[in-house]
């Protein structure tokens, strides 16, 4: 069976424009949230968000190719650019057709939707710019990636909310692993932080509001938690052939050797605890891993009331003994819900832990919640050797998608 | 009322050219304009002069003093069925 490695990473988030500053604000326990910069949020309940900071897109592309790129392909490319260049991979242009991207996103380009429905309702424009439908589509940022890089092979985009990334890299991973493609770019991209956007999700009711403080806001597992917040950015990774690898003494930092994907298929919103326990069961069994080797878990961990105790009692039904046994941390309480670039931006920090031993935190633990009673690594990150983690993305909608890394050994 | 001056400055613009690279007898080909962009200098022009170009005459404009030509007669209301007609004669100009 053809074994499939990461050897590239790229991240541009709020936590960190670039894989080493992310590792760093991670294991610091540094929250990323903060009011919203982008524009004046004073109208809204929520003025919060994980926002990219001090970002100019001019600073990164030509004025003229900036004209078709949409927000959330910004930071698509800007993270696929690390991950290519972090691997040193190289093409021959006959190797091309073998070379693929899947990117995971769950809202597209929400900026020049909201501007152009703006300008269609609200000014009465008769006329939209001809680059609106190339700039929203949801297959904007995996086309644009296939364009920059030159990737000629199997190439999607997934959009199955905040598990958009989880299976678009599990897509990636099997596409590998079943002789499809030998090399993939894969990941997810979000740029939500929009003012409709944030009215809508305010109005689901599962948003902290933390105007006070708000790199305090999201606090994951704790009693006191007040719900999720909302962030953007993206993460990219470049999977390979571990052969293909091998041969050009690429850099690994680790493997990928499990996909479990599911359907709750009983609420719109609200999660089971059979649906994603499903998934992690496909996960392990797919690796051919017991869940007692499982060392780390980077949870889905929004930081809302049903999500953390649902999650919580998936891990105890997987894990039995050894739930209490496994490190869990929920980095969202750092860079925020992602939402359908989450599962990339938080295979991104399980990785880093595999590959540098340290365990990133769940920053904001107050308070002991009975019905959240494992250990979440609260605020401390935690020096030990990974050798097998899992990253969990249970969306709305049902729709689960469990990743397991390993270390490279 | 000449709208050249205008036109080149629309292109320029929207390409991020310098003005002095184009002329009248420039053509679309000569100045990287594909198929997507030809369909966004052609919002640029309908948003500055305020009309519609019908698509059937956007489809003759492959160059400088085509778009200058339509754009005067569209403006000044003339008759534009013998463009309608070259266009029917012509691939199009699809943006896909």
């Amino acid at each position: 069976m053809r074994r499939v490695v990461i050897t590239g990473i790229g991240v541009f988030a709020s936590s960190g424009k670039n894989a080493e500053s992310f590792h760093e604000a991670l294991v610091q326990g540094k929250s990323a949230i903060r009011r919203i910069q982008q524009f004046d949020p004073s109208a809204l309940t929520v003025q919060i968000g994980a926002e990219v900071p001090g970002y100019d897109p001019l600073d990164h592309f030509p004025a003229k190719r900036l004209d078709l790129l949409d927000r959330f392909s910004q930071f698509a490319i800007l993270a696929a650019k690390e991950a290519m260049e972090s691997s040193g991979i190289q093409f021959r242009d006959e190797e091309r057709p073998r070379f693929g991207v899947v990117t995971g996103t769950g809202m597209g380009g929400a900026t020049t939707f909201e501007s152009g429905y703006y300008k269609l309702f609200a000014e009465q424009a008769t006329r939209l710019h001809p680059f609106t439908i190339p700039k929203i589509m949801h297959n904007a940022a995996t086309s644009q990636i296939c364009m920059e890089f030159g990737a000629q092979g199997p190439a999607l985009t997934t959009a199955t909310a905040c598990s958009s990334s989880g299976h678009a890299i599990g897509e990636a991973f099997h596409l590998i692993k079943y002789g499809l493609a030998d090399v993939m770019l894969t990941g997810g991209t979000e740029a939500p932080l929009t003012f409709g956007m944030i009215r809508s999700w305010e109005s689901v009711r599962v948003l902290a509001t933390g105007n006070g403080d708000p790199s305090k806001s999201c606090r994951p597992f704790s009693l006191d938690r007040e719900g999720l917040v909302m962030g953007e950015g993206a993460a990219m990774f470049l999977f390979e052939e571990l052969e293909h690898a091998k041969q050009r003494g690429a850099r690994i930092y680790g493997e990928i050797s499990g996909f479990g994907l599911s359907s709750d298929a009983s609420h719109i919103t609200q999660p089971s605890i059979d649906g994603p326990a499903r998934a992690v069961r496909m996960a392990l069994a797919e690796a051919g891993v017991n869940p007692q080797d499982v060392d780390y878990i980077n949870a889905h961990g929004t930081g809302t009331r049903v999500n953390d105790v649902t999650e919580t009692r998936v891990i105890k039904e997987v894990f039995g003994d050894h739930a209490r046994k496994v490190a869990i941390s929920s980095t969202k309480s750092m860079h925020g819900h992602v939402m359908g670039a989450t599962g990339a931006v938080e295979l991104a920090a399980t990785i880093q832990a595999i590959d540098r031993g340290v365990i990133p935190p769940t920053a904001n633990y107050t308070q002991p919640d009975p019905e959240c009673d494992l250990d979440y690594v609260p605020n401390q990150a935690r020096e030990t050797p990974v050798r097998v983690a899992l990253s969990n993305s249970f969306a709305f909608g049902g729709l689960n998608a469990v990743l397991l890394v390993r270390k490279y050994e | 009322m000449d709208v050249s001056p205008k036109v080149i400055e629309i292109i320029a613009r929207e390409q991020h050219l310098d003005v002095s690279k184009i002329t009248l007898d420039s053509t679309f080909a000569e100045l990287g304009i594909d198929s997507l962009d030809g369909v966004n200098i052609l919002f640029a022009l309908e948003e500055e002069f305020k009309l519609d170009i019908p698509d059937t005459v956007a489809q003759n404009m492959r160059s400088v003093r085509q778009v200058v030509d339509s754009l005067t007669r569209v403006l000044e209301g003339k008759d534009v069925s013998d463009l309608v007609a070259m266009a029917k004669g012509e691939p199009t100009a699809s943006a896909n």
